[in-house]
């Protein structure tokens, strides 16, 4: 650090105490970037393009199971466990087997029809038997493979990834050290001073686009890099998408933050107000599945606005006037939630 | 401002917290230039009292005046020309003492640069160091000098040096000196009398949330009427007559606490051969004995009956 006898603007002042506390303790920067990029990796290795899933079928061992599994044995993927009849459920709930075959004039299937991956094992035991009971296909189609960078699952989830990223570090890393600040009586020796008040919520989210360079280029340039995926759009509409995203996110931080007094508190309202973007706003599959009347609530929401931004930019090359939409509601957010938490901040 | 015109001044304070009365109708005036004293208690109600003179909590009840202005009105101006110093406030252990200061300065208009203000409170040597390494005296040191980053004309300190060691509070102590001497006023709360005794000009005694006593301290020891306390006790299980004690020549006052019996006095050379005569004639034997010039604390203990410490 330099000499500076004379300090600078406040703002820039506790923009810069609060980049310092936050780089001098090592663990808040794990948990803000190194785990959130761990988490991607986790996510991305199991959700990336696999090969054929083999199907796993059981078979209750019972007269007749013989020629059920020999039927089952030259059909291509399907691997066949034979079960003592009181292991059926819970290879069944387990997912050990995806499907349970009866032996039986007719055999009967047991699955779970709420799991996709048993409906799909219960189709192809169904024509493993019929071909072996004699049925015989009329053609063979043929198939064509989706494998394109930029139309994979991966691609569609790594900028909800993003977004998620972007949501839980913005507001747990302000919500913890205003939360502290408060505990230890920080807040209020702050306000016995001159400081502008606003100037120490507005620090709190400028120090937080600091960090916001590392973790989406790190998770961002991880991706391109790990599983090629691409970003289509142009950059500066990208960087403008995620600082207006950031900002929101900080802002809704802050307001989450303005009034409780423990970590607990604020932890439990974090989670409350972060759980249902997890669940809506279109991290891990498309909020579209969500019923029409829920849709323009869903499209209220600063995640929905700000995952539908990135892959609009990432995947789809997006330009500003196709964004400008999402750009509004997250600006409306930013400003509207640090508005509001200075008006009810709780300093003492 | 006038240079006679009073820096602090409130009427009627009162501040309840539910059913609790922290303050119940407590006036005072601070004059410029001097340090004044909130002695009392835990729980006496000298921080509310005092957050309520720095703007930070709002009054019931009162009128609040500092510098000349009110709370509400130019609050901005106002908290440029105050230091304060608050009870309990953790500082971020992982910033430099330096980095503190220069946090604090920045707020201000006006005031001494990073090196003096660490030089005015003896820290220059430490000006590296993050706050989480710093001693209990340091740190408390570091405390004020975030008060006097901008000169202030008005010093709030609260508790400014409970928990700290001997020599740390005399340095504490030698530092306040320094701000009066340069014209400083200052208003601190301590419950320790030998404290208010060695910086006040003068003291306001509080107890549930009132003052009891105001006055220079050594006016408020010699409103006891007697300059000297002789304290005893008696070996166990012998009662000691408190009248019959009182009506020796000499003593303006006997209590007895507990096992300790209290005499204030003018003239122990006079009282204590006649205590002594008076005990043996009893048939008493002293387990304890001692003499002590009065202080604030047997001011107190005269009004309210209790110890300052007794929480």
């Amino acid at each position: 650090m330099s000499r500076r006898e004379y300090p600078t603007h406040p703002l820039l002042e506790l923009t810069i105490a609060r980049l310092l506390e936050f780089v001098r303790e090592p663990e808040a920067v794990f948990w803000v970037i190194v785990f959130p990029l761990a988490l991607a990796f986790a996510l991305g290795i199991a959700f990336r393009t696999k090969g054929e899933e083999p199907v796993y079928a059981g078979v209750v061992d019972a007269a007749g199971a013989a020629e059920v599994r020999a039927a089952l044995a030259p059909a291509r993927g399907i691997h066949v466990r034979l079960l003592h009849p009181d292991q059926v459920d819970r290879a069944l709930r387990d997912g050990d087997v995806q499907v349970v075959v009866v032996p039986g004039t007719p055999p009967t299937y047991r699955f779970d029809a709420a799991r996709p991956e048993s409906a799909l094992a219960r189709l192809a035991v169904d024509g493993a038997l019929q071909r072996a009971a004699g049925r015989v296909d009329r053609f063979t189609a043929r198939e064509q493979r989706v494998e394109v960078v930029g139309s994979r699952y991966i691609d569609w989830l790594i900028p909800g990834l993003l977004g998620m990223n972007i949501m839980g570090t913005g507001m747990w890393s302000i919500g913890f050290s205003v939360v502290w600040a408060r505990n230890r009586r920080l807040l209020k020796r702050l306000a016995a001073t001159p400081m502008a008040r606003r100037d120490y919520l507005l620090a709190q989210m400028l120090a937080r686009l600091v960090f916001l360079a590392v973790e989406a280029g790190g998770l961002l340039g991880f991706a391109a890099l790990v599983f090629s995926v691409p970003i289509r759009g142009p950059m500066a509409v990208l960087v403008v998408v995620v600082l207006i995203g950031a900002l929101a996110f900080a802002g809704l931080g802050l307001l989450v933050a303005s009034r409780a007094r423990t970590i607990e508190a604020a932890s439990g309202w974090m989670n409350f107000s972060m759980l249902p973007m997890w669940v809506v706003s279109g991290v891990f599959f498309s909020s579209a599945h969500f019923p029409a009347v829920m849709q323009p609530f869903i499209h209220a929401l600063p995640l929905t606005a700000l995952n539908d931004a990135l892959r609009a930019v990432i995947l789809d090359g997006a330009a500003f006037t196709a964004v400008g939409g999402e750009l509004a509601i997250l600006a409306a957010w930013a400003a509207g939630c640090f508005v509001i938490a200075l008006k009810i901040f709780r300093w003492t | 401002m006038t240079a006679s015109a009073p820096a602090v001044v409130c009427r009627g304070l009162r501040k309840r917290y539910g059913s609790v009365v922290a303050v119940d109708g407590l006036d005072l005036e601070v004059r410029a230039g001097e340090c004044f004293g909130l002695l009392g208690p835990n729980g006496a109600g000298k921080t509310t009292t005092v957050e309520i003179l720095e703007g930070l909590l709002r009054p019931d009840e009162g009128e609040v005046e500092v510098l000349g202005l009110r709370w509400g009105a130019d609050d901005g101006a106002l908290r440029q020309r105050l230091g304060i110093q608050l009870q309990e406030t953790q500082l971020n252990e992982k910033l430099a003492v330096e980095e503190i200061v220069r946090l604090f300065r920045s707020f201000y208009r006006k005031g001494p640069s990073v090196s003096r203000v660490l030089e005015m409170v003896e820290l220059e040597p430490k000006r590296r160091s993050w706050v989480g390494k710093l001693s209990g005296g340091q740190k408390q040191r570091l405390a004020v000098a975030c008060a006097l980053v901008n000169d202030p004309d008005l010093l709030f300190l609260d508790e400014p040096t409970t928990g700290l060691d001997p020599q740390s509070r005399r340095q504490l102590w030698s530092l306040l000196d320094r701000f009066r001497a340069r014209g400083g006023t200052i208003l601190l709360t301590t419950h320790y009398m030998d404290e208010a005794q060695a910086l006040c000009d003068r003291v306001a005694i509080v107890d549930h949330g009132r003052v009891i006593a105001l006055g220079t301290p050594r006016e408020l020891v010699a409103s006891l009427g007697a300059e000297h306390v002789v304290e005893f006790a008696v070996e166990a299980h012998a009662e000691v007559s408190a009248d019959a004690l009182a009506g020796l020549a000499g003593v303006m006052a006997a209590r007895v606490d507990g096992g300790t019996i209290q005499l204030r006095v003018t003239e122990p050379h006079v009282v204590v051969p006649a205590l002594l005569a008076e005990l043996a004639r009893q048939g008493l034997k002293l387990a304890r004995f001692a003499v002590h010039q009065a202080t604030l604390e047997d001011v107190f203990v005269a009004h309210t009956g209790r110890h300052l410490r007794d929480e």
